[in-house]
């Protein structure tokens, strides 16, 4: 499996730790609900198909990534950047120029 | 009389470099470019080895990666390499090769005995009985069926060999370098692209060199060295003896190259094999197809072969298999190699095939080289069990498929057998493609791609040769287009073909003979399934592809089931009244071949496993007599140990000499991030239980992190040096991991925080000075600077120099005596920690090691990763103090669950030993006399500055029981020791030592 | 049921094997049972067995999407231990092995269940102490574990790297004897087989494409075979729990399936006697009856319901058993396969009611479901009979999450792929 980085290019899987579903949102620290934070936590979709997870390029530019992998197939249709560079994403192969 | 060396001929030979071998102890001579399943045919070796659960005799069966029968132990001593194919085993002068599976001899096996038991023996045996009484029968059973069972003997001797490993990017990987693959090679290099063509035989070619052709004129190993020297010059690669083994995701492909196993041993530094991790854009499956057997009566008899291996054997290594041979084949393939054979001067005796009739140009041609041809026949039996030595023939009805007159019984030592082809899809449907049935092979081929990939020639069930060097072109050109190389190019063409025979080489559907005289019918020769095994399996209902091979072990062997699979999937649609591509295949899965373990492993294996990290000041500490440590990654000293000294002597003198004069200690291995950005005391403050935000500039604070889940996660120290910047400290195992913590809350859940966070773990050195004399000598050893109470008080931080190399101090304490952690650029390490000790010599300063900082930390009652688990809450740990209740903090929502207010909870206290006993770390904790575990203990330690053995514990209600006597359990070594229980904190628990 | 022993074997040897009938009946499934076990795996197969025999339920039907054990069960690397640390697993896993050393009489037919020991390798001297911890733990919930030294590991196990210098040189270890191994797709078999003599339908093929409900309640499931009603549905779907319980409208659980890879080498003669794990790293390997050493090590590490990984973990689990026992290094990789694991958050299973009405789940088995299989199956079947836990599988319930008593072996958090 490669993971095409939009910060390094494709590399090689074992450069990435994996992060997890990417769709869960931490709720903010003011909220006080503990099944709020249980959610967050604990529960997951865990889809047979499209995911969108995150992956941590530990082993490049160590920013974290927003994937989206099938999870049969391992197919990776989207990779771009989480956070303050979000929307930033990698040109994949396939695409056209 | 058996096989031999015919007296010209074999394209792989050079006769004129005779090699020396042994099998079995007994000298042989082969030539150079022979296998060693040619060169044990040429000198007329029939019986080879035995098989799995029969212990029956057999010869060689095939002449490439399929084969079943002939695995022998090549090599011995540490280099013993069991379940060899000699088929893939190229010779070299001195091999030293033996037969396996066998006691005491190969001709003579006691386990034969096996053979005659196999009424018993049937598929699944063992499921129905060695049960007796329970356990012991099945024990004692167990252990006989092992020593039967395996196959070649390992060594426990370590691999003296060494393997590499790389990486290669390309634009085409061609896995094959027959016809096809020569083919989609040439024309995607010719498109300008960078190719890479692997084949696992030593000589590219394939099938080419069977197919007794001429291309543009040219003898096959002109024609093809051209090609290989046309692909070489055009930037491609050459890999022979490589086996691309596996695909995987996003096209990346394992393939294996046997580097030196056609040597007697590696040269000096060479590889033994070479691991290639191959990223391709597109890659083109040149696989090629293996010849089914067909399944009779007695149809593993040595001498019982593969039409195309008897053919490659003669073509490639010139040697006649038999001296007197029969084909039998379902397909005109049959003729074909009969007639090469004949031309090749191999005796044929006959051609026995069940079709009615024949391609007429190939029955003229057999009979003008007075071959018999016995159609609407099969061979219904052999004869002979250590050698075949004769064959019956009987009549055949292809419509019902019943068995006919006898025809004739003719004696002959080798029987080449044709049931059609298999396509070898293994590598498509590793890529997720699922094989699709094709009624014309009575096989399966490639499915439709998922990965990058074009499948071309016999693996795509393209048999004919023509086809074959069309579709590589094809599938070249396809190559280039898929890599964006649009223009076709004309400077390759086909070869112009001379010399083939007429015939197609598509089976008539018969897969099997009905039995006749009792004699086994194998469809898995290496495992001993038999086509009653299968009806078996049927009858008791493990009717699914995969029961089939769970329950009769079908194509679990080494070899794969290459020749079995699609003959049992035959035999079981049959018995079912279903079509093979309804019993369906199963999934194939990596590796391709079997590859081997340590070629996988490459380097990182030994000493270089993982790697070694050291301080700067780690040779210091080896040559002070210190016994390093691995903690992690890292080494660390665990006590310098003095002539004549043990390691309890040492880290007693060494704490001793912190409590009462000075000491100290390497802590460059913590984890040091450095935290910048306006944010950053926010940051902290969100991440820490305690406040962070207000923390002064010139203050360091100690502070536990939580995880999500409300559990310690890590703690340490954070140092403001600046309104905008920390340096925080971790625990040596959690560098990585808090790092992570703090990009992933920075990046992904609070991106509008202002902060950028920075590794500066082995940027600085570190290194703690503590004891009553430490800002003695700390001050004598700063050059500039001022560590006085005023200047640094307590948790107050200072810059200065060492060694004329800047430093920072903070004074901070994880022994409880006055100390101070000193940072400096981790080069300098050695020349501050050599000026500090050189400044503490009159006031006897002593370095210490982990031993020393664990009594030290015991005795405060400080916590380390044996007491945060992973498992453990600040209140648990006593630190319920420092969970800010003015602000939230990452896990502070989630430890008002019910589990972690629930007053069962162990929670950390101290003991001591009652009588003076030691107290065992990993005792639990139960009350006098025994009974449940209420606890257990995680740190011990005999406590010099206490004279007592000490020890820390998590207790279940613990903080009432201080006072209460109980037993520290080991039932592993069956002891107890009576304890006290106490306040963790055993030594100075105002802290005034510290506050000096 | 035709009663399996020497003595029927030779019997049927001497009439040609044509006696002998199918292992398990391929009856079409009936219109309503009393109770329908989703899942055709061990745990499935295993629950079915005890609520007949245990509990007299025996209108009850197994569903199996595909072919039966085609799960897990078929999956794995066929270890059997009960060496676990925290009470609430330990006793569970014991009352497992319990049920293991009698299973091949009481299922009349051979798993092939050896007790060849399991040995946990350590290397630090706190790792010593964790194995300490551990062991004394089991010793006092009357399980065997004795605490081995370093020439005795290397007796027990010739062909270990024992040098000095070895990067992780190894100081001890912790030997759990009763431990070991069993023939995987026979468990499912004998299972099934028995399951089938005492009257439950086991109905291969047959996928379940829905729930039924009636006022907020299962009564039953919709399937590619039809309507099967069932006042009680039990769910032992590890891998694809989600996937299932998505049917029933529950969208979130503290789940996420990865697949774990496993590997077997080519067959040879005896070489390694016992289960042995490599303590700085994950590795475990042991010797199969026919030969093969089969081993496996982390999970890839990503959701994932393909049933096959990548080349980083195949590469690591060579390294590192090639570190231990450098022997190794010269075998050759035979197969490799993946199965689906449903990785829970804390590493733990469930067992439980709920979490709907008529509804009762078995999920959530990591790495270690295989050992689970006949305790599981013994707890589910109580679970589902009495509606509601037994004592041994109480803490394994579906809200310990919310409450926040975890059962985390390993101590590593809410991370899935850490377990």
């Amino acid at each position: 499996m490669r993971i095409h980085c939009p910060c390094c290019g494709p590399r090689g899987v074992a450069e990435f730790s994996y992060g997890g579903d990417g769709t869960v949102r931490r709720p903010d620290l003011s909220v006080t609900d503990t099944d709020a934070h249980v959610a967050y936590v604990f529960e997951r979709e865990n889809p047979r198909g499209r995911h969108v997870e995150l992956w941590h390029h530990i082993g490049g530019c160590r920013h974290w990534l927003l994937v989206t992998r099938d999870t049969l197939t391992h197919e990776i249709t989207r990779v771009e950047m989480a956070g303050r560079f979000a929307g930033e994403a990698a040109r994949m192969p396939g695409a056209g120029a | 009389m058996s096989g031999y060396r015919l007296p010209q001929g074999g394209s792989h030979l050079d006769r004129s470099r005779p090699l020396a071998f042994r099998f079995d102890g007994e000298p042989m001579q082969g030539f150079a470019g022979d296998t060693l399943a040619s060169a044990l045919l040429a000198s007329g070796r029939v019986l080879v080895g035995r098989s799995f659960k029969y212990h029956r005799p057999r010869g060689v069966m095939g002449a490439g990666p399929e084969e079943a029968n002939a695995l022998v132990e090549l090599r011995d001593g540490a280099r013993q390499e069991p379940n060899t194919r000699a088929t893939m085993t190229e010779l070299y002068g001195g091999l030293e090769a033996a037969s396996q599976n066998r006691w005491p001899s190969l001709s003579f096996d006691m386990m034969a005995v096996n053979d005659l038991l196999s009424p018993l023996f049937s598929a699944g045996f063992y499921y129905k009985t060695f049960m007796g009484t329970g356990q012991a029968t099945w024990h004692f059973c167990e252990r006989f069926i092992r020593k039967a069972a395996g196959l070649g003997r390992a060594t426990h001797l370590a691999d003296p060999d060494r393997y590499e490993k790389t990486n290669a990017f390309c634009d085409v990987l061609v896995v094959g370098a027959g016809p096809a693959g020569l083919m989609a090679a040439r024309a995607a290099t010719a498109a300008g692209l960078r190719v890479i063509l692997a084949d696992e035989n030593a000589r590219a070619g394939g099938r080419l060199f069977e197919d007794g052709v001429h291309l543009d004129g040219l003898a096959p190993a002109e024609w093809i060295d051209g090609a290989l020297r046309e692909i070489e010059a055009g930037g491609g690669r050459i890999l022979p003896r490589t086996s691309v083994y596996g695909y995987f995701d996003g096209n990346v492909l394992g393939a294996v190259e046997r580097v030196a196993d056609h040597k007697r041993k590696p040269a000096p530094f060479e590889p033994r094999q070479r691991h290639w991790t191959i990223h391709a854009r597109h890659v083109v499956l040149a696989t090629g197809a293996i010849e089914r057997p067909l399944v009779f009566s007695g149809n593993d008899a040595p001498g019982v072969m593969l039409a195309s291996a008897g053919l490659a054997h003669a073509t490639r290594y010139g040697v006649a298999v038999g001296a007197s041979v029969v084909v039998f084949a379902n397909n005109d393939g049959g003729a074909r190699t009969a007639i090469q054979l004949a031309d090749l001067g191999v005796s044929i005796k006959a051609v026995v095939d069940p079709r009615r009739e024949i391609d007429p140009a190939l029955a003229a041609a057999l009979g003008a080289r007075g071959i018999r041809l016995e159609t609407g026949a099969v061979v219904a039996a052999t004869r002979g069990r250590k050698a075949l030595a004769g064959i019956d023939i009987r009549g055949f009805d292809p419509i019902s498929g019943a068995l006919g007159a006898n025809v004739m019984q003719p004696g002959c030592d080798a029987l080449l057998v044709s049931g059609g082809w298999t396509p070898s899809v293994h590598l498509a449907s590793q890529a997720g493609s699922a094989p699709v049935f094709d009624a014309a092979l009575q096989s399966f081929v490639p499915g439709a791609a998922r990965e990058a990939w074009t499948a071309a020639g016999a693996c795509a069930g393209t048999l004919d040769l023509a086809g074959c060097l069309a579709a590589g072109l094809e599938a070249g050109r396809t190559a280039a287009n898929a890599c964006g190389k649009t223009a076709e190019n004309r400077d390759i063409s086909l070869p112009a073909l001379s010399g083939q025979l007429a015939g197609a080489e598509l089976p008539f559907p018969l897969f099997d003979v009905p039995a006749t005289g009792g004699a086994k019918r194998f469809v898995d020769f290496q495992h001993d399934v038999t086509a009653d095994d299968v009806d078996l399996a049927n009858r008791e209902g493990f009717r699914s592809v995969e029961h089939l091979k769970r329950y009769t072990t079908l194509g679990m062997a080494a070899d794969q089931g290459k020749t079995s699979n699609v003959n049992a999937i035959a035999l079981m649609a049959r018995a079912r009244g279903l079509t093979a591509p309804q019993v369906g295949t199963t999934r194939f899965r990596m590796p391709w071949t079997a590859v081997t373990i340590g070629a996988l492993a490459g380097r990182e294996t030994g000493h270089h496993f993982a790697p070694v990290r050291r301080t700067p000041l780690h040779d210091w500490h080896v040559a002070k007599g210190a016994e390093m440590m691995t903690a992690g990654l890292w080494m660390r000293p665990r006590a310098y140990i003095g002539p004549g000294e043990t390691l309890r002597d040492a880290y007693i003198r060494e704490a001793t000499a912190v409590r009462q004069r000075v000491g100290i200690v390497d802590v460059s291995t913590l984890g040091k991030i450095d935290v910048q950005g306006p944010d950053a005391g926010e940051f902290l403050n969100r991440l820490y239980t305690g406040g962070f935000a207000k923390l002064p500039v010139g203050k360091a604070r100690y502070g536990v992190m939580l995880r999500e889940d409300g559990i310690m996660f890590d703690d340490g120290t954070a140092w403001r040096l600046a309104p905008n910047r920390f340096l925080v400290t971790t625990t040596t195992a959690n560098a990585g991991a808090v790092l992570a913590h703090m990009e992933h809350y920075l990046e992904v859940v609070w991106p509008e925080l202002r902060v950028h966070v920075t590794s500066v773990t082995d940027r600085f050195a570190g290194m703690a000075v503590a004891g009553p004399q430490a800002r003695k000598v700390l001050q004598a050893a700063l050059g500039e600077g001022d560590v006085s109470t005023e200047a640094c008080p307590h948790m107050g931080i200072v810059r200065g120099r060492i060694a004329g190399a800047p430093v920072m101090i903070a004074r901070l304490s994880f022994s409880g005596e006055l100390a101070y952690e000193v940072y400096c650029d981790w080069p300098a390490g050695l020349a501050v920690w050599e000026t500090l000790i050189e400044a503490g010599k009159p006031n006897g300063i002593m370095p210490y090691g982990m031993e020393a900082l664990g009594t030290l930390r015991i005795e405060k009652g400080h916590i380390t990763g044996a007491e945060m688990d992973g498992r453990t809450t600040l209140a648990d740990v006593g630190l319920g103090g420092m969970a800010s209740r003015k602000k939230p903090y990452v896990g502070s929502t989630m430890t008002q669950r019910p589990a972690f207010v629930d007053p069962e909870r162990p929670v950390l206290v101290g003991l001591v030993s009652r009588d003076g006993q030691a107290i065992r770390a990993g005792s639990h904790l139960t009350l006098p006399g025994g009974g449940a575990s209420l606890g257990h203990v995680t740190a011990v330690t005999w406590s010099p500055a206490l004279g007592a053995n000490i020890a820390l514990a998590f207790l279940s209600r613990g903080r009432d029981r201080h006072g209460e006597v109980l037993e520290a359990a080991f039932p592993l070594k069956d002891e107890r020791v009576a304890v006290t229980v106490a306040d963790p904190c055993f030594y100075d628990p105002d802290g005034s030592r510290m506050h000096v | 049921m035709q009663k399996y022993s020497a003595f029927s074997l030779l019997r049927n040897a001497l009439s040609g094997h044509r006696d002998w009938q199918p292992a398990w009946r391929k009856p079409d499934p009936k219109p309503a049972y009393d109770a329908i076990i989703v899942g055709g795996g061990g745990h499935g197969l295993s629950t079915a067995y005890y609520l007949a025999k245990e509990h007299g339920l025996t209108n009850i039907a197994v569903l199996e999407k595909g072919w039966l054990g085609s799960g897990n069960i078929g999956r794995n690397t066929t270890i059997v231990r009960s060496n676990y640390m925290l009470p609430g697993n330990n006793r569970f896993y014991e009352w497992s092995m319990k049920l293991w050393e009698g299973l091949s009489l009481d299922l009349n037919y051979n798993v092939m269940f050896s007790q060849r020991g399991i040995l946990n390798l350590a290397h630090t001297p706190s790792q010593l102490d964790d194995y300490a911890r551990r062991g004394n733990s089991m010793r006092l919930e009357g399980i065997d574990a004795e605490l081995l030294g370093r020439e005795e590991v290397a007796r027990r196990v010739p062909g270990l790297d024992m040098s000095p210098d070895a990067r992780f040189p190894v100081l001890g270890g912790l030997l759990q004897p009763r431990a070991g191994t069993a023939r995987h797709d026979a468990v499912a078999w004998g299972y099934a087989r028995a399951a089938d003599a005492r009257g439950v339908d086991i109905i291969e093929n047959c996928e379940v494409t829905g729930f039924l409900r009636e006022g907020g309640r299962i009564v039953g499931v919709e399937t590619t075979r039809g309507e099967i009603r069932a006042p009680k549905v039990g769910v032992a779907v590890a891998g694809s729990t989600s996937q299932v319980l998505r049917l029933a409208g529950i969208e979130r659980l503290p789940i996420e399936s990865h697949v774990l890879q496993a590997f077997v080498s080519e067959p040879v003669k005896p070489i390694l006697d016992c289960v042995v794990t490599f303590g700085a790293g994950h590795l475990y390997i042991s010797q199969s009856d026919k030969g093969g050493l089969v081993f496996g090590g982390d999970i890839d590490k990503y959701n994932s319901y393909a049933q096959r990984g990548n080349l980083p973990v195949v590469e690591h689990v060579m390294s590192e058993v090639s570190v231990m026992l450098p022997f190794v290094s010269r075998l050759r990789l035979l197969r490799n396969w993946g199965g689906i694991m449903d990785m829970s958050m804390d590493g733990s299973p469930i067992i439980a009611t709920g979490p709907l009405p008529g509804l009762y789940l078995n999920a959530g088995w990591c790495y270690g479901g295989f050992k689970a299989t006949p305790a599981s199956g013994w707890c589910f079947a109580w679970t589902m009979a009495k509606d509601e836990p037994h004592p041994l599988n109480a803490p394994f319930t579906l809200d310990r999450f919310q409450r926040g008593y975890v059962l985390d072996e390993r101590g590593a958090g809410p991370y899935p792929k850490m377990h």
